[in-house]
């Protein structure tokens, strides 16, 4: 065990390049996906240069999106930050997750490499941790791989938006749902997993109906993560 | 508080998600570097990397329109049977959109 977790953690250009690569692929969704945010935006009054810094800065297509919700000729300045917080939150847990194998790297590529930190690369670099695989280049360069066709889909979306006006009708609104469904099914199976994923799924579904908004991810993954503490593994990796 | 989005308003309600967003990137694992990774900690951070997961998903199935529905079960049939990510992604918003062109 020890052994292999000295390879895990490694991450060098190679490993970057093929990340980058692995992720290239659910891309194209993603650029259509920021272009369909670069057009929202421009109707919602944003300027171009505030659109595209916006995209390549914030680089979280769920919080931008409900940002333009509140988009106005005034915006609730705190409003706007809880809601980005509380979209955002799951970021804490990701790099929660992570920090097992981080925490091998110095704190500046530890940092550096979390600023690309997003659903779908994160998901990857888990399951290929959990595969026993490095899976710190799918973190950074698949990382790299979505933030740079999402800010080159916004782009796109400000000057050529109108082929994805209704990015609902063609499915888009999908792409991450889709995508993550891909990686749970893809994933360990057995019978702790499946009453871990029921007791996240109900708390995530009670805390829809009857918390405030935007909270029911963190409140479903804690949940979950409680579960797993009070059903250990029986393996002795101690 | 109101913040006036013309001229320099907007770049600055930009910078500050842009600056929130980084907290909640850095936020778990600088609070993690003052945990010690014990097996329970180890057993938490497992059972909860899959939870984030199923908590997003949880509320798509159940509180979203038939398009999501048959998404999601269109991926995960096709998920299940072809254990390839890629094509069971790319059926399942096919799915969303045709059955929406309806």
């Amino acid at each position: 065990m020890a052994n292999a977790d000295t390879e895990l953690y490694q991450l060098n250009r190679p490993l970057v390049w093929s990340g980058f690569k692995q992720l290239a692929p659910i891309s194209i969704f993603v650029t259509a996906f920021g272009a369909a945010f670069g057009l929202a935006a421009t109707q919602a009054g944003l300027s171009d240069s505030t659109i595209v810094v916006m995209s390549t800065l914030v680089f979280a297509g769920a919080a931008q999106f409900a940002a333009l919700d509140l988009w106005g000729t005034q915006i609730p300045f705190f409003t706007v930050m809880i809601t980005v917080f509380a979209i955002n939150a799951r970021h804490l847990l990701m790099g929660a997750t992570l920090y097992p194998w981080l925490r091998h790297l110095s704190p500046a590529k530890r940092y550096g490499v979390m600023l690309v930190a997003s659903d779908a690369n994160w998901a990857m670099s888990m399951q290929a941790f959990s595969r026993g695989q490095p899976g710190l280049g799918l973190l950074l360069g698949g990382g790299l791989a979505l933030w740079f066709f999402w800010v080159f889909g916004t782009w796109l979306g400000i000057y050529f938006g109108n082929a994805v006006s209704d990015p609902k009708s063609l499915g888009l609104d999908m792409v991450m749902g889709c995508f993550l469904l891909a990686m749970v099914v893809g994933g360990e199976k057995n019978l702790r997993m499946l009453v871990i994923w029921a007791i996240a799924a109900i708390s995530s579904l009670l805390a829809y109906w009857y918390l405030p908004e935007n909270s029911h991810v963190i409140v479903g993954a804690l949940a979950g993560g409680v579960a797993g503490t009070v059903w250990g593994t029986q393996d002795n990796e101690r | 508080m109101n913040v006036e989005t013309a001229g320099i308003g907007a770049l600055a309600i930009a910078l500050a998600m842009a600056v929130v967003t980084l907290a909640t990137r850095w936020g778990g694992i600088y609070v993690m570097s003052f945990v010690p990774i014990s097996y329970r900690v180890k057993q938490f951070i497992q059972a909860m990397s899959g939870s984030v997961l199923v908590a997003l998903l949880a509320p798509m199935a159940i509180a979203g329109d038939n398009g999501a529905r048959l998404a999601l079960l269109t991926t995960a049939t096709i998920m299940l049977l072809l254990k390839k990510p890629l094509p069971a992604i790319a059926a399942g918003i096919l799915a969303a959109a045709l059955l929406r062109q309806l």
